[in-house]
């Protein structure tokens, strides 16, 4: 038999025969290898679990025109410099001014699904307009006019330039069917909205957009690189930061980070606490033991080896198990703080399994030193 | 020359000495006990052989080569070569089966070898319990793999720390009788003993008493057997100083 099959035969005893004690140790291992590994974890995905929620307080950019108005084609060069990644969702907007019941009222035309997208946070009774011929109106305009879905609504739009001669005024009335009533809680309920086709139907005025929004899922950095790159790509769009979502985010994000890592921190100085007193434990109790392995001829580095060797081979089960407890913890936390899950890092087992076998040797080299200092003729004394 | 030759050693601790000018030798192959009560100095001399502890003066020639000044981890060696120890608690690691108990001294001296280890235990009556753990052994079993582990490489000594203190009569019995089989094949044997009836046994008997050997006794009539009187006391067949004697000659 080789040397090293005893060592490793010796070591797989000492685990093994020894269980509830080494469990103990092992669970203290365990336990921390777990909480390091599923904050670890969560701290590489909480940009993209913060982000996404972020992404549901609504557009982070918005594109105003630099002179009077925007075309769609002018949103969609703005958008290529994204190249489409990224990007959540584009609603653009344009706004005008119709009557209901002869009651003058803001009408907006955009991209519904575009506007799902950028407004997520929206909740609509009913459903978004999806044909032609359909108008989703804000709560207020529909406690207003007493109007609920349903019903058919008259909208009358006055053409600018017939403004001056009153008398030869022709309003073009469109009739539409409201599908959804919008609750927002904020001044989108006192709009209504239609498809922009519908409205370019009622105003005869193709491609007048007034603000596009977009929500991307960036950086506040990234995002600031972008507005640039429009703003020069294409000069006829205003690219701008909605600052209030970008910067909370960043905030948010920055602290979230600062939080885990402390705690990632504070959770490793506790587990090699731990492991150090375990294995502080472990050397006095097998104190014995230690002075008979010296009377019989063992060397100081032999006894750091066993000890080192047990530790670790500790460390490695610990780390294998943490990995998956903390795969487990990682993606309840997820589930319950971010209502979405996580994906697994593979990445993630070996760096755990590395950290956990470190650590461990790490806090317990200062027992496995007091082990050296064992005197062997206490083996001698009958003690 | 002699094996082991303890020249004019002392050992002193403060004010104690706990070892005062003891002299002494060990032939090859000679089976010899040191006796003596409590606090006579038989742990330190037995440290001191064993390797385990340097005397304050004196030397310690072992082979011939004085390692009364070498630092702890050339003694680690000297033990591990030289010396065969068996204790009185046994001390046999509770996790390793016997058979892995005797390969432990096997794994730091040399290579471990699982059959010369079970050729051990089967020297000593246990080839048949080699794969139990200690916690599954008699204190008579446990002393024989503690026998088989310290004979196992070879030593040219055995040191033996009260080594049926903890034995009934008849285990007792059974590891002479083994001491007796390993000195019949030449082993040098040490014996540190209070039991007069393991320590008659020996070819010599070393008395020591408040750090000094306070007589030397030659067994004329050794056998290596133990005898046990009907009352269970010893059968004396030297002639040990009576306490009157000693303390006679200590006040002078």
């Amino acid at each position: 038999m080789k040397k090293r099959q005893m060592y490793f035969r010796m070591i797989i005893a000492s685990l093994m025969r020894r269980r509830s004690r080494m469990l103990v140790a092992l669970l203290s291992i365990a336990i921390g290898a777990t909480v390091l590994s599923g904050l670890v974890t969560i701290y590489y995905d909480v940009p993209r679990q913060m982000g996404a929620q972020f992404r549901n307080y609504g557009a982070n950019m918005i594109f105003t025109p630099a002179e009077d108005k925007l075309t769609l084609e002018e949103i969609q060069q703005g958008a290529a410099v994204l190249n489409g990644k990224d990007v959540v969702g584009i609603a653009p907007y344009r706004y005008e001014n119709v009557r209901i019941h002869e009651r003058p009222v803001v009408i907006a035309g955009t991209d519904m699904t575009g506007a799902q997208a950028t407004s997520p946070y929206w909740h609509v009774e009913g459903s978004w307009p999806s044909a032609d011929g359909q108008i989703m109106i804000g709560a207020g305009i529909a406690e207003s006019f007493r109007l609920k879905m349903g019903d058919l609504l008259e909208v009358s739009y006055t053409p600018e330039e017939a403004g001056e001669d009153a008398e030869t005024v022709v309003d073009r009335i469109t009739e539409f069917e409201i599908t959804g009533i919008l609750d927002t809680g904020g001044s989108e309920e006192d709009y209504v909205y239609v498809s922009l086709a519908d409205l370019e139907a009622l105003t005869e005025k193709p491609d007048s957009i007034d603000v596009a929004e977009l929500s991307i899922s960036a950086t506040s950095e990234e995002l600031a690189a972008y507005a640039e790159q429009i703003s020069n790509a294409v000069p006829a769009v205003n690219a701008r930061l909605v600052k209030r979502v970008t910067a909370s985010e960043t905030t948010v994000l920055t602290k979230l980070q600062a939080l885990v890592l402390l705690v990632t921190i504070v959770v490793l100085a506790l587990t090699m606490i731990c492991v150090a007193t375990t294995m502080t434990a472990v050397v006095t109790e097998r104190r014995k033991e230690i002075g008979l392995r010296k009377a019989i001829g063992a060397s100081d580095a032999s006894i750091i080896k066993e000890f080192l060797g047990e530790s670790m081979m500790l460390g490695g089960l610990g780390g294998i198990l943490g990995s998956i407890l903390g795969f487990i913890f990682a993606q309840q936390v997820s589930i319950h703080v971010f209502s979405s899950s996580i994906s697994f890092m593979p990445a993630l087992v070996p760096i755990t399994i590395l950290v956990s076998v470190l650590v461990t040797g790490l806090s317990s080299l200062m027992p496995i030193r007091s082990a050296t200092e064992v005197d062997p003729a206490l083996v001698l004394k009958g003690e | 020359m002699s094996l082991l030759e303890l020249k004019h050693i002392y050992k002193i601790y403060g004010e104690l000495h706990a070892l005062d000018d003891v002299s002494m030798k060990v032939e090859k192959g000679e089976w010899v006990s040191i006796m003596g009560p409590s606090g006579s100095g038989k742990s330190t001399m037995m440290n001191i052989i064993g390797c385990m502890d340097k005397p304050s003066k004196g030397e310690v020639l072992l082979d011939g080569v004085d390692i009364s000044k070498e630092s702890s981890k050339n003694l680690t060696t000297v033990r591990r070569d030289k010396i065969g120890l068996i204790f009185q608690q046994f001390h046999l690691v509770n996790y390793l089966t016997a058979v892995e108990n005797v390969m432990l001294a096997q794994y730091y001296h040399s290579i471990p070898d699982e059959k010369e280890a079970m050729e051990a235990l089967e020297r000593v009556g246990l080839a048949d319990r080699a794969r139990h753990l200690p916690s599954q052994l008699s204190g008579g079993e446990q002393q024989r793999v503690c026998v088989a582990r310290a004979l196992i490489n070879y030593p040219e000594i055995i040191l033996a720390d009260e080594p049926t203190g903890n034995l009934d009569e008849a285990n007792e019995e059974i590891v002479v009788d083994l001491f007796h089989k390993l000195h019949d094949e030449g082993t040098t044997l040490i014996v540190v003993t209070h039991d007069p009836e393991v320590a008659e046994v020996a070819q010599k008997t070393i008395v020591l008493r408040n750090g000094r050997v306070v007589k030397e006794v030659v067994n004329q009539n050794f056998t290596g057997k133990i005898h046990f009187s009907e009352e269970g006391t010893h059968v004396t067949k030297t002639d040990l100083k009576s306490e009157e004697e000693i303390k006679a000659e200590e006040s002078k």
